[in-house]
């Protein structure tokens, strides 16, 4: 019990800042991959055949592709790519990214993948009459999208997303191996200098469990909130 | 694009590919045993039995396979005890700390996926069954499973593809796998676009013909219930 110390006798604190930044990464990552899926799910059910066919690759191909390689390939690749895109501006200099940014990036379009593929099923379930009855009444575009909408998709899409959460949670455990210090690099260091990687392994264990279980709830909340009509 | 790299790096990876599906194919199968225990000791009445299997499908599936595969790697070989004993043969092994890891944890989600398979079983089979006079173990293995694993399909068809995902993460136990040999690739040639292209390939390849397989097996046992 001693290792939980805080301060300079014990690794508490460091697994406590460490533990903010798992927090964080997830809900950088999940808000890119909003972000992605926002650009996707038009993509995927778009009946342009060129469009439709960008929306399935990146399904497919995250959903496909372990987590890891997708994060060495951005971990490796994207100071290149960025120093790419500056060298074309007259930028020589080598660029370093950081490890929040590049792991909430790679973590984010993985999230982004599986978030696309549940507000596509959401919107295909809501009932065709709704589309129809709103653009019948004339609302514009704003009031159609975000009060008819949008409130019927989060009803149907926050269980699902609630998953997503959870796979990305654990994902966030994987960019470790870039050096970013959440719990597992934490948990890593602290195994290395103690000696001990049973007790921390399964401390971390005991966080993730803690964060799971946390935004469990939190969301169930949110999904009673949200089908209150039903 | 180096073009000669990726035919280079080809035969390599695809050599790594068959760990991946040693890996792969080992912890399935284990993993099935494993998850078709938890799910029968879920649907068990006693209570405690109940939450034991509970909370072991609890605990492997809200920690990330990483701290698994690390704890059994890493933490199980600080107990001086299990040295001293034959599984220290398994653990001193990251082969088969990685198997161990990767059953136990397919195995979780597979007693979930089993157990709501059987629990949508409509009783009037059962009660068909009972009233026909057969034993329950005929009833179990006869009706129950063939209807379950039926019902399991489509998702036991997902477990399999986050599986083949799942076995990257023997790489940092230094296995090389076919994403360890793609990072070594990657590290040494700082050409990650392309290895990215023919591993990730690879990958697509694969679970594109676990896709398949499994349309085709829901399609074949696709007989109404």
């Amino acid at each position: 019990m001693e290792l939980l110390y805080f301060g300079d006798k014990g690794w508490g604190d460091e697994l406590f800042f460490a533990t903010l930044m798992t927090i964080a990464v997830s809900i950088t990552a999940m808000i890119i991959g909003f972000l992605f899926a926002a650009i996707f799910t038009p993509l995927k059910l778009s009946s342009n055949k060129f469009l439709n066919t960008i929306g399935n690759a990146y399904t497919t191909v995250i959903r496909g592709v372990p987590e890891l390689l997708v994060i060495y390939l951005f971990f490796f690749g994207g100071s290149g790519a960025i120093m790419f895109v500056a060298s074309i501006f007259g930028y020589n200099d080598y660029i370093e990214i950081n490890a929040f940014l590049t792991g909430s990036f790679s973590i984010g379009i993985i999230s982004g993948a599986y978030s696309t593929e549940v507000f596509r099923g959401a919107l295909q379930s809501i009932d065709k009459g709704q589309f129809e009855a709103a653009k019948v009444l004339g609302f514009n575009k704003y009031i159609y999208f975000l009060k008819i909408i949008l409130p019927q998709m989060l009803r149907l899409a926050i269980p699902n997303l609630s998953n997503v959460w959870q796979i990305t949670l654990k994902d966030t455990s994987l960019i470790s191996v870039t050096g970013l210090v959440e719990i597992m690099r934490q948990s890593y260091i602290a195994a290395g200098s103690t000696r001990d990687p049973l007790f921390f392994y399964s401390f971390a264990a005991v966080l993730y469990l803690m964060l799971t279980f946390l935004s469990m709830q939190l969301l169930n909340r949110l999904e009673t909130k949200y089908s209150k009509g039903y | 694009m180096d073009i000669e790299l990726m035919i280079n790096s080809f035969p390599k990876l695809l050599n790594a590919t068959l760990i991946t599906l040693k890996l792969l194919s080992v912890s399935l199968i284990l993993g099935l045993f494993i998850g078709l225990g938890f799910a029968i000791l879920r649907m068990n009445n006693n209570k405690l039995i109940n939450k034991f299997a509970y909370g072991y499908s609890y605990i492997f599936r809200g920690t990330p396979l990483l701290v698994q595969i690390f704890i059994i790697y890493f933490g199980l070989g600080q107990i001086e005890y299990l040295r001293t004993t034959f599984l220290w043969v398994v653990f001193k092994e990251p082969y088969w700390c990685a198997i161990i890891a990767f059953s136990l944890n397919t195995g979780a989600y597979t007693s979930e996926i089993l157990r709501s398979a059987f629990q949508t079983i409509k009783p009037g089979y059962l009660e068909a069954g009972r009233s026909l006079g057969i034993p329950s173990k005929i009833i179990f293995t006869k009706i129950q499973i063939p209807i379950a694993i039926k019902q399991s399909l489509p998702a036991y068809g997902n477990e399999i593809i986050l599986m083949l995902k799942g076995t990257s993460l023997a790489s940092t136990v230094t296995l090389m796998d076919l994403t360890g040999v793609a990072k070594y690739i990657i590290s040494t040639t700082f050409k990650p676009v392309e290895v990215f292209i023919v591993a990730g390939g690879i990958y697509l390849f694969m679970t594109f013909i676990i896709h398949n397989v499994i349309k085709y097996l829901e399609k074949k046992y696709g007989f109404q219930t």
